[in-house]
């Protein structure tokens, strides 16, 4: 089909918009994190100077270092162990006929929907008893609310796409079950359950709530949290140039996941709405 | 060997039933079996994690239980929601909340629809388009809330070295600057989430109808509201049911920018003030219960009331 040129200027222009419309927000806190000291105060929206002082400052100190392997651990973990419970439990719902299907869905549908503000002060009490507070565990737990749901559900997804009649076929043609399994099913599996995992595992990397209230120091503070109470030379004085380095470099991975596998995962968040 | 005895009871009320038919069912028992094996750390986890808290949540809301008086723990009934419900404060809140969700909902919507719109048309450059959009998705709320309130600060901001805008602009010292931030933020991060699901809405409406509209007359408008509209009712209330769930516990955004202040609170923060910065854990697990009922409200609205089905994302359409 041949476009006008009217529509293909229309649609530039619409592709424009929605670059700019995504990358505007991102590139500011760059420029920011960029900024010399003297110059966070220009109102320029590219810096005049770049100096990355500010990217010294956040590595200089352990306390940003202690946020980024606390929040890589407890998101890596959090994604690893919902990704395991749910991979079981969307196999069952993608393949076996149950009665109960229906309402493991629903379920986890209304958990993923669960105020997380409605348990933090029943944690908050409970974990100062059992000392899970300001731990790993204390918020791997808690985390679970929103990851296993979400897993569930793109998994579910995925799992229903995949011909499982090919796991017999192997086996007609001689494959040992175990073989029809890591030979035909865990190939056609695994981008699904990858997909499935960087999504959960954004989720858990963006965390605020649970890790603002459930830490109180370097030991477990991720960070998000540790970005919120970030102080400068002072107490009073806000750190523009610090919390901008420290988002650039939490964003940056997250980029580059997006970038790298921007189909599947537009595939997994659109879990089951396309079904017709 | 409890499946092998409770057939047989079975067979014993239809006894024609053919002994293949029990097969069958022996199999399907088995099948049964495993599928809930398999399904119940999942499903366990999901319990204690949220069940429990809850739970508490309520056990604790009955108490007068203050961290910093911890002696004075008593059982006092429904005497907390009565503190909260006749307390201005939440009220106030209830209604900040309100604005934000509407306010971001609406434009949400809105936005999400253009944005659906132009990718589905998309001639070339559907994976950019795609990616980029998945840029404010990925980002942690926090920072972009940061970028937000950085960008829109006349200390710092770019937005005030734009022309036609005052240089002392400063919307995040009164109330309607504050929320209108606040909402701007949530819709930068969430429209693109918006325009995913509606997108995969749009690809339902069966080109042949448009062509047929074309035909009889109809021009683009009205086949939008005539013909996609109407369609995608399904699709554009399961996304207004997520987003309004989503957006009424808003958190993040509020506690970077104002912390709840120039009247932009919302009940989450309120929540979080009594909570953990007063230990006030029995008036708190109230104002979290309230919470937790409010949001299976606006479901059961949507539910109940709207006809929102989300049969579809559970794939059993």
């Amino acid at each position: 089909m041949t476009r006008t040129p009217r529509e293909i200027a229309a649609w530039s222009i619409g592709l424009l918009v929605v670059l700019l419309y995504a990358m505007i927000p991102v590139m500011w806190i760059l420029s920011l994190s960029l900024k010399p000291a003297t110059e966070l105060g220009d109102k320029r929206f590219i810096p005049k100077d770049f100096s990355l002082d500010n990217y010294d400052t956040i590595f200089s100190t352990s306390e940003f270092k202690h946020a980024l392997v606390n929040s890589i651990g407890i998101a890596g973990i959090a994604t690893l162990i919902s990704i395991v419970l749910a991979a079981m439990a969307a196999y069952a719902l993608s393949r076996l006929d149950f009665a109960g299907k229906t309402v493991i869905l629903s379920g986890a549908l209304a958990v993923a929907m669960f105020p997380p503000i409605s348990i933090v002060g029943s944690l908050f009490n409970i974990w100062r008893d059992v000392g899970l507070y300001d731990t790993w565990p204390g918020l791997i737990i808690p985390y679970m609310t929103f990851t296993l749901p979400l897993a569930i559900y793109t998994l579910s997804a995925f799992f229903r796409e995949i011909p499982w009649e090919l796991e017999q076929a192997a086996q007609v043609d001689g494959a040992t079950p175990w073989q029809a399994f890591r030979k035909v099913i865990v190939p056609l599996a695994a981008p699904g359950v990858f997909t499935a995992a960087i999504l959960v595992f954004i989720f858990a990397w963006n965390d605020f709530i649970f890790a603002n209230t459930l830490t109180s120091t370097d030991n477990a503070r991720t960070v998000p949290a540790t970005l919120a109470f970030f102080t400068g030379g002072s107490q009073f004085e806000q750190p523009i140039g610090a919390i901008s380095a420290a988002s650039i470099v939490v964003t940056i991975p997250i980029i580059i996941m997006v970038l790298f596998f921007q189909r599947r995962i537009v595939a997994g968040l659109t879990a089951g709405a396309v079904k017709g | 060997m409890e499946a092998a005895n409770v057939p047989a009871t079975r067979t014993g009320s239809a006894p024609v039933e053919k002994p293949e038919r029990k097969r069958m069912s022996d199999r399907a028992r088995s099948e049964r079996r495993l599928a809930w094996l398999l399904c119940a750390p999942a499903v366990i986890t999901m319990l204690i994690v949220t069940g429990y808290p809850i739970a508490y949540a309520f056990w604790l809301s009955l108490q007068k239980y203050d961290l910093r008086f911890p002696d004075e723990k008593e059982f006092v009934g429904l005497s907390n929601y009565k503190d909260v419900l006749t307390s201005s404060t939440w009220w106030q809140d209830v209604w900040n909340t309100t604005i934000i969700t509407i306010g971001s909902v609406t434009l949400e919507l809105v936005l999400g629809m253009a944005l659906a719109l132009v990718m589905h048309r998309a001639i070339f450059g559907r994976g950019p388009v795609r990616a980029s959009i998945l840029i404010p998705y990925g980002i942690v709320t926090v920072v972009a809330a940061f970028g937000f309130r950085y960008a829109f600060d006349p200390a710092s901001g770019f937005i005030q070295g734009l022309p036609l805008i005052p240089d002392d602009w400063a919307p995040l010292t009164d109330r309607g600057g504050s929320l209108l931030v606040i909402i701007i933020t949530e819709v930068w991060k969430t429209t693109p989430f918006m325009a995913l699901l509606l997108l995969a809405g749009l690809a339902l409406v069966p080109d042949e109808l448009h062509e047929a509209a074309k035909v009889d007359g109809a021009n683009a408008v009205q086949r939008f509201f005539r013909i996609t509209l109407p369609l995608m009712k399904p699709a554009i209330l399961v996304a207004l049911l997520f987003r309004t769930l989503d957006a009424f516990r808003i958190f993040d955004t509020v506690f970077i920018q104002t912390t709840g202040a120039n009247g932009t609170e919302s009940v989450s923060i309120l929540g979080y003030n009594v909570l953990i910065n007063r230990v006030n854990l029995g008036l708190g697990s109230a104002v979290s219960v309230l919470i937790f009922i409010f949001v299976i409200l606006i479901a059961f609205f949507f539910v109940k009331v709207l006809g929102t089905s989300t049969a579809q994302q559970r794939g059993e359409v």
